[in-house]
């Protein structure tokens, strides 16, 4: 029997019969390429001249110095093209498409970054190319959902279930199920049935390898902790695999705290004690579930972190204690932006927020010898609006106030 | 390995010696209600259904068409529970003598123990299940435990699946094997026409246990297409809409219909 990927009990493939001979043909295909070096000199070749990489490391000098203790270091994912880590493992999944001879793409997508870097994938390599969204994503994330659209994708709004993320997956799946024999469905995280999660963190590895190697030749020497968010645990994955050896580098996810513990509002699925053991969406992981086992409602201020799942890799890591999690609320993360905004010049997205605002708080208690560093995924243009109203910026509101009756005088005339 | 024989299979053999197609029919318990559910399952079997399929909702109906999904996050919100399911079946295979199967995703069994889930089907006697997020290389503790309480894990065979991996399958099967006329999720039509009756050739070489089809069958026309080509046919997603656009009575002369 084929190994079905399993991470400790963490993994599988719980996959509908009509899917079958079409894992089989992912796992050759991903197989084939992970053998051939000219299929990551390919990759690297393509994320070189398409999309800024090795995206470089930056030192946060102002807030090093006034948190005071360990100096911080950030992986600036956020400046890929497209604006987030997405696009690694898109680009990677759309020449296994190439590879594959399908001709269409589709996606999930919570916080539209994977989306927008689907679609980008797809213009650039001549696809097809459909996006589902939850409708509620759709509503709080119409930045990304127009510039899907600019670029030849269809959105589609999911309006079952809680309208989020897993609703999304769960319609690319019935999508996939029909249009198995021209399309690939790029699952956007390192989550979901086997060969995706060890798939995209492969994708994504390219992270930590480039971060290792600037931390050693920025400081000469091992960042004493690595810090990621995590919500399906892609960006994160591939930030720890840089270090995973390095017995010495402390790993820490922190994950969406949303209104904090004991509240049942959050996506914290293993920095909480809410989750447990269950399988769904293809794969067995710790999922925020009922007795039953029906999936529960999860809310984060960050789209991308609002998910009931977390990946196999990562609940296995979480096990065996290698990576530490935690969680960040949703007030912190906003915060934890504003700060790194005024102070830094760098505007975080608000999945890559939570990153920072745990980092924040434990750089004090470190040396000024410690380094740390903080894996910034992506940046925070697609969050202006939810943002301004977190913050409740008055000139932004009578922007939009403004804006909103020069449409409707338009309309009028 | 080669299936055993169940309950489920000698039931569907001896129902076959008066008909020449049987009917399996599909609901989702708790929608809209747990009591119309069982004055569903009543006309049902008034109207001369064979067989049925009972659906234990779930929140991530993965492989189900818009019509299951909106029934199973309808019967959800409604507070439909796993105890509930249970409990409604054990009143339904009581009352009615034909055999009943669980349909349901894996975590329902999951998060209830496998074991325990499995004996507790036997214990109030449903007849197998059908699990269709479950392939056998993932199911092994479910397969020992229901060949152990003699039930019928059904597995699915579709137009993509080559003729070994249906051999395969039939080996891990008891009861019979379900067919799905098409690609895709259940509740979208499907045109019956030769190249299905091709692909049924191919199931029937593939198992010597009887054969269900299902996905799309929603007419006369389609029940009658299937006969001489399937055992049963199995009838879904229209139930629930002729109940969505007629209410709970019009599902009774609708069944009729097709069994006319």
């Amino acid at each position: 029997m084929r190994n079905t990927g399993y991470y400790s009990q963490f993994g599988g493939a719980f996959i509908p019969e009509i899917l079958v001979p079409t894992f089989d043909e992912l796992e050759t295909a991903y197989l084939q390429a992970k053998d051939d070096p000219a299929f990551w000199a390919e990759y690297l070749e393509l994320m070189s001249t398409y999309s800024c990489r090795a995206t470089p490391i930056t030192r946060l000098d102002n807030l090093s110095e006034e948190l005071g203790g360990a100096s911080i270091y950030v992986k600036r994912e956020d400046l890929n093209h497209t604006g987030a880590h997405k696009v690694n493992n898109v680009m990677g999944q759309g020449l296994l498409t190439k590879r594959m001879g399908k001709t269409r793409v589709i996606a999930e997508t919570g916080a539209g970054q994977h989306g927008v870097a689907t679609a980008t994938m797809a213009a650039k390599f001549g696809f097809d190319c459909t996006i589902y969204m939850g409708a509620h994503d759709v509503a709080r994330q119409r930045p990304n959902v127009f510039w899907m659209e600019q670029m030849g994708a269809e959105v589609i709004a999911v309006t079952e279930g809680s309208q989020t993320l897993k609703d999304a997956i769960n319609e690319a799946f019935r999508d996939w199920v029909t249009n198995m024999d021209n399309t690939h469905y790029a699952l956007g995280t390192a989550c979901g049935p086997h060969p995706f999660p060890e798939m995209v963190s492969w994708f994504q590895s390219v992270i930590g390898t480039e971060a290792r190697a600037q931390m050693l030749e920025r400081t000469g020497k091992l960042p004493s902790k690595v810090y990621a968010c995590v919500g399906g645990g892609s960006n994160a994955m591939g930030l720890f695999s840089g270090f995973m050896d390095d017995d010495g580098v402390e790993l820490v996810g922190v994950e969406a705290g949303g209104r904090g513990r004991g509240t049942g509002q959050h996506a914290a699925r293993l920095a909480y004690d809410d989750a447990t053991i269950g399988v769904a969406q293809g794969y067995k992981t710790f999922f925020l579930q009922d007795r039953d086992g029906q999936m529960q409602d999860t809310h984060s201020v960050s789209a991308g972190l609002d998910y009931v799942g977390v990946s196999p890799i990562l609940s296995h890591l979480h096990e065996t204690k290698r990576v530490r999690f935690e969680a960040a609320n949703d007030n912190e993360v906003v915060a934890a932006m504003q700060t790194t905004v005024r102070r830094e010049g760098l505007i975080p997205a608000l999945e890559s927020s939570h990153a920072f605002a745990q980092a924040y708080l434990e750089a004090p208690k470190l040396s000024k010898d410690d380094n740390i560093l903080i894996n910034m995924s992506g940046r925070a243009d697609k969050d202006i609006f939810t943002v301004a109203d977190a913050i409740e910026d008055p000139k932004w509101r009578e922007f939009i106030i403004n804006k909103a009756k020069g449409y409707q005088q338009g309309i009028n005339q | 390995m080669s299936h055993y024989l169940t309950k489920l299979e000698t039931s569907i053999t001896a129902a076959q010696e008066k008909k020449d197609l049987l009917l399996m029919t599909h609901i989702v318990l708790g929608y809209p209600n747990f009591d119309d559910s069982l004055r569903v399952v009543e006309d049902m079997v008034e109207a001369g259904v064979d067989l049925m399929e009972l659906q234990i909702p779930f929140s991530e109906p993965m492989a189900d068409g818009p019509v299951i999904l909106k029934a199973n996050s309808e019967a959800l919100k409604g507070g439909a529970t796993v105890e509930q399911s249970f409990e409604l079946a054990e009143r339904i295979t009581k009352a009615f003598d034909i055999p009943f199967l669980f349909m349901t995703y894996y975590n329902i069994l999951f998060c209830s123990g496998v074991e325990k889930f499995v004996e507790r089907c036997d214990n109030i006697g449903i007849q197998g299940c059908i699990v269709p997020d479950l392939p056998p290389a993932e199911g092994l503790t479910y397969l020992e435990a229901m060949k152990k309480h003699e039930l019928a894990p059904v597995h699915i065979f579709t137009p993509n699946t080559p003729a070994s991996r249906m051999r395969f399958l039939s080996d891990n099967s008891a009861g019979f094997i379900y067919s799905v006329a098409r690609k895709g999720v259940t509740g979208k039509d499907t045109a019956f026409n030769d190249e299905i009756g091709e692909y049924l050739t191919k199931c029937r070489n593939a198992t010597d246990l009887p054969l269900a089809v299902g996905f799309g069958v929603k007419s006369k026309e389609d029940v009658d297409f299937l006969r001489g080509k399937a055992d049963i046919a199995v009838v879904g997603s229209e139930t629930i809409r002729v109940m969505e656009r007629e209410g709970v009575s019009g599902v009774k002369p609708f069944i009729q219909t097709l069994v006319a």
